[in-house]
């Protein structure tokens, strides 16, 4: 067992004390928290730095709103409704068409606007916020992912998830649903996750369930050394992140839209450790490359060069 | 990664807790395994006199904290006695004393005795001087004489007292022996006229006089022995054998040529003396004795509080213990549990429902629970008057299970009343959301840890050492302190990690 835990050592694998102890604690002061744990907050600040979100349409934050409904959701035909500090996806109702007061749901189901407005007020009563306190509901643009991942995803989005530290990208990702998944991107439920290639933005290895796979369950195409359009955007993006948040050790989630590109989801205080069970490869070797290469490089063109020239190598 | 701050509290916690567990366990006695036993003597002297209807004032000597027997506690009981104690030349004198009295008068001196090791030897700093021989004419004469005579067979002090010994002892030869003792050998006499010889040499002798220590349905009276002052401190040595002696039996009373109670303005007097040995809980004793030695300590301690509150504190003291285990079960070994102290909670309601049939009655309770809130996630309620509901049918769920397992004689399953009804709506409330977000086997797993993280909490919490020890040393509470702020700094893997990680290990 002390053998085990050494080797995992060597391989720079982190667990969640290290996370916690070491990284967290120490490069994310509690007082930036809210900025990321409040989807509503992200995104006004992202805007502001310039940096692409799903756009926002309307926020609802007493249950008084909700007699409006129909007037706030009256221009749009397709859109998500989020609580702005929910937590692993949870929550999330996307509606991808509607005929008057009747709405479509991404797996198909017809609910009506009355179901719609009870979605929205246990979204306000905090049922899926971190603490279980009130919350408010984000309704914004609905993602339409871009064609390229139809071949390699099961309903839902994928999302790329890019962890940086201290403004560097040190690990990505992308989470593909499945069936099992019930269409969320989120590892523990089912989804694969794919690492990618920092370098070039192509994938590596899959996991599904803890076991390495190289096709999609579902749709039976290869999910490994697929390359994923935008890649030098998408590092940039996350880069920008850190300024934006002032977190040192921070989890961005991106998706692709086929006609906007990359858009931020959300961002993760307290990334988790799945990605390196994707990418095959522990995280402590490249964060400390960066300790001892790499501080306070200037800006976050020269910090993604950095990343794809010479941290794609360490491991 | 642990800083030197981090370490330094918890260095000083710790040597906190250690030392004053130490002193109390060293010093006080307290007892570190519940129910033991401390035999303790109770020693009774009781003083008759007939007093002349004048002052009276009567002087008694007393036991003092010696090499082997520590007093514990003690007792002076006479009415109207005025009582003084006073400490002279190493020995303990109490005085009683009345402006009048008359007709029989009866004092009693009370001691609970305890042996013990404690560790003031008797050696003193200071130069001893030998008594004054204070002989004249022939006396001085037939002293030099059995002086010089021992002196011409003997090496130093120690074996010139051995040969005045064996001189003394064949008294009816010796003309020189016989005239200091006056013809008549008493052990009084003797020790007194061989402390006198090793005098007029320079040698500093003493007698000591003391009871025996040992049950017996007689009085017991005090025996008197000599010791002798030599480089290890002062020596006790047997006349019959010549030997030294370690009197471990004996129970000092005074030091010096002196009777154990002397009398003004009284007659008849009488002593008795009585033993009785017994024996007390150790916890006891040591209260005891803290009591004495250290008051301040006594009244800021736990045992002076009212008996109920010390009831409820030595449940509550037994919690930071369960917290201990609990840090060490999330943190170290990696088990998920609803909610943090969750489980602490569950296990303090075992103690009264016993570990199974609370497994059992937990289990039934969640799982009916579970099945009716999933019924009301249809009727789409809001969250708090949801929460209020689940609440109000898990009573309902606890008064249906104790009428029918009494119904059915299963009386175990009444004390299902036990058990935190906030904490256990919550239980259902979290499993039952996270059954809806992550699954059935994430909820399932989640509750098992949490009753496996319970029920050993419980069986440490509710173990009698343990509870013995927090209760008896709360300041063990300053060690886990410090034990669960260096763990607050453990980085390293959790033992499931080393399992979910296990892929990554490089071939």
């Amino acid at each position: 067992m002390l053998n085990l835990a050494r080797k995992l050592s060597e391989a720079g694998v982190m667990g969640l004390n290290k996370r916690n102890g070491d990284y967290i604690s120490r490069y994310n002061p509690r007082r930036f928290y809210p900025l990321v744990d409040d989807k509503l907050k992200t995104k006004l600040l992202a805007e502001r730095a310039g940096i692409a979100v799903t756009e926002l349409y309307a926020v609802i934050e007493v249950e008084g709103q909700l007699r409006d409904l129909h007037k706030i959701i009256a221009d749009y035909s397709d859109f998500a409704i989020k609580p702005a500090q929910g937590s692993g996806g949870d929550g999330i109702e996307v509606i991808v068409g509607r005929a008057k007061n009747l709405f479509r749901k991404s797996n198909g189901q017809i609910i009506t606007e009355d179901h719609l407005k009870f979605h929205i007020s246990n979204i306000l009563s905090g049922l899926f916020s971190l603490g279980g306190h009130e919350d408010k509901a984000i309704i914004e643009y609905r993602v339409k992912f871009d064609q390229i991942f139809d071949s390699i995803s099961y309903q839902g989005v994928p999302d790329i998830r890019i962890i940086v530290y201290k403004g560097f990208p040190v690990m990505a990702m992308i989470r593909l649903p499945t069936y099992m998944s019930g269409g969320r991107a989120n590892l523990h439920q089912g989804a694969i996750g794919v690492g990618i290639d920092l370098s070039n933005g192509r994938t590596l290895n899959a996991v599904w369930k803890n076991s390495v796979i190289t096709e999609h369950p579902d749709t039976r195409n290869p999910v490994t050394g697929f390359e994923i359009p935008h890649w030098e955007e998408l590092l940039v993006i996350a880069a920008k992140c850190y300024e934006l948040t002032n977190l040192g050790y921070l989890g961005v989630d991106i998706v692709l839209d086929r006609t906007k590109g990359p858009l931020v989801l959300e961002m993760n205080a307290r990334p988790g450790l799945n990605i390196q069970i994707a990418n095959h490869m522990g995280l402590l070797h490249r964060l400390r490359f960066i300790d001892a290469n790499a501080e306070n490089m200037g800006s976050y063109m020269d910090r993604v060069s950095f990343s794809r020239r010479i941290l794609t190598r360490v491991n | 990664m642990i800083n030197r701050h981090l370490l330094l509290l918890s260095a000083i916690l710790m040597a906190i807790g250690i030392s004053l567990f130490c002193y109390k366990t060293i010093y006080l006695g307290f007892p570190v395994i519940p129910g033991q036993e401390t035999h303790i003597w109770n020693v009774e002297i009781k003083i008759n006199f007939q007093a002349n209807n004048r002052p009276a004032k009567l002087n008694l000597y007393v036991p003092r904290n010696s090499q082997y027997f520590s007093i514990i506690n003690e007792n002076f009981i006479s009415r109207g006695y005025g009582v003084s104690i006073s400490t002279i030349d190493g020995n303990r004198q109490v005085a009683w004393s009345i402006r009048k009295a008359s007709g029989q008068q009866t004092l009693y001196y009370q001691a609970m005795v305890e042996r013990l090791i404690t560790t003031d030897k008797d050696v003193t700093s200071k130069k001893i001087t030998p008594v004054s021989p204070d002989y004249q004419g022939a006396d001085l004469e037939a002293a030099l004489a059995i002086l010089s005579e021992a002196k011409e067979k003997s090496a130093d002090s120690i074996t010139l007292l051995f040969q005045l010994i064996d001189l003394f002892n064949d008294y009816k030869e010796n003309y020189n022996v016989n005239l200091l003792l006056r013809g008549k050998m008493t052990p009084d006499r003797e020790i007194d006229s061989i402390i006198r010889i090793l005098a007029i040499e320079g040698i500093a002798a003493r007698q000591v006089s003391g009871i025996k220590m040992v049950e017996s349905h007689d009085q017991s009276e005090p025996a008197a022995w000599i010791e002798i002052y030599t480089a290890k401190g002062w020596q006790a040595v047997d006349m019959g054998s010549k030997q030294f002696v370690e009197l471990s039996d004996f129970l000092v009373l005074w030091k010096g040529v002196d009777r154990m109670a002397s009398l003004v303005g009284g007659s008849n007097l009488d002593i008795d003396i009585n033993i009785k040995r017994s024996e007390v809980e150790s916890l006891a004793a040591a209260n005891v004795r803290e009591k004495n030695i250290n008051p301040n300590f006594s009244r800021y301690s736990l045992s002076n509080l009212p008996l109920d509150t010390q009831n409820v504190y030595s449940i509550l003291l037994t919690v930071p213990f369960g917290v201990f285990l609990l840090v060490v079960l999330r943190n170290i070994i990696g088990i998920k549990t609803f909610g943090t102290f969750m489980p602490i909670l569950i296990a303090l309601s075992f103690r009264e429902t016993q570990l199974l049939s609370g497994i059992i009655l937990f289990t039934i309770l969640v799982t009916l629970g579970l099945v009716i809130r999933f019924y009301l996630e249809r009727l789409k309620l809001l969250l708090v008057p949801r929460l209020a509901s689940v609440l109000i049918i898990v009573i309902m769920l606890m008064l249906m299970m104790s009428i029918l397992s009494h119904n059915l004689g299963i009386e175990s399953g009444l004390s299902v009343a036990l058990f935190p009804m906030v904490i256990i709506t919550m239980t259902i409330e979290r499993m039952s959301i996270v059954w809806e977000e992550k699954g059935s086997s994430d909820a399932i797993y989640q509750g098992i840890g949490s009753l496996v993280a319970a029920a050993i909490a419980f069986q440490v919490m509710s173990n009698q050492v343990v509870e013995h020890l927090i209760t008896v040393f709360p300041e063990i509470l300053f060690i886990i302190l410090s034990l669960i702020l260096l763990l607050g700094r453990y980085t390293g893997y959790r033992l499931f990690e080393l399992a979910r990680f296990r892929v990554l290990v490089k071939k």
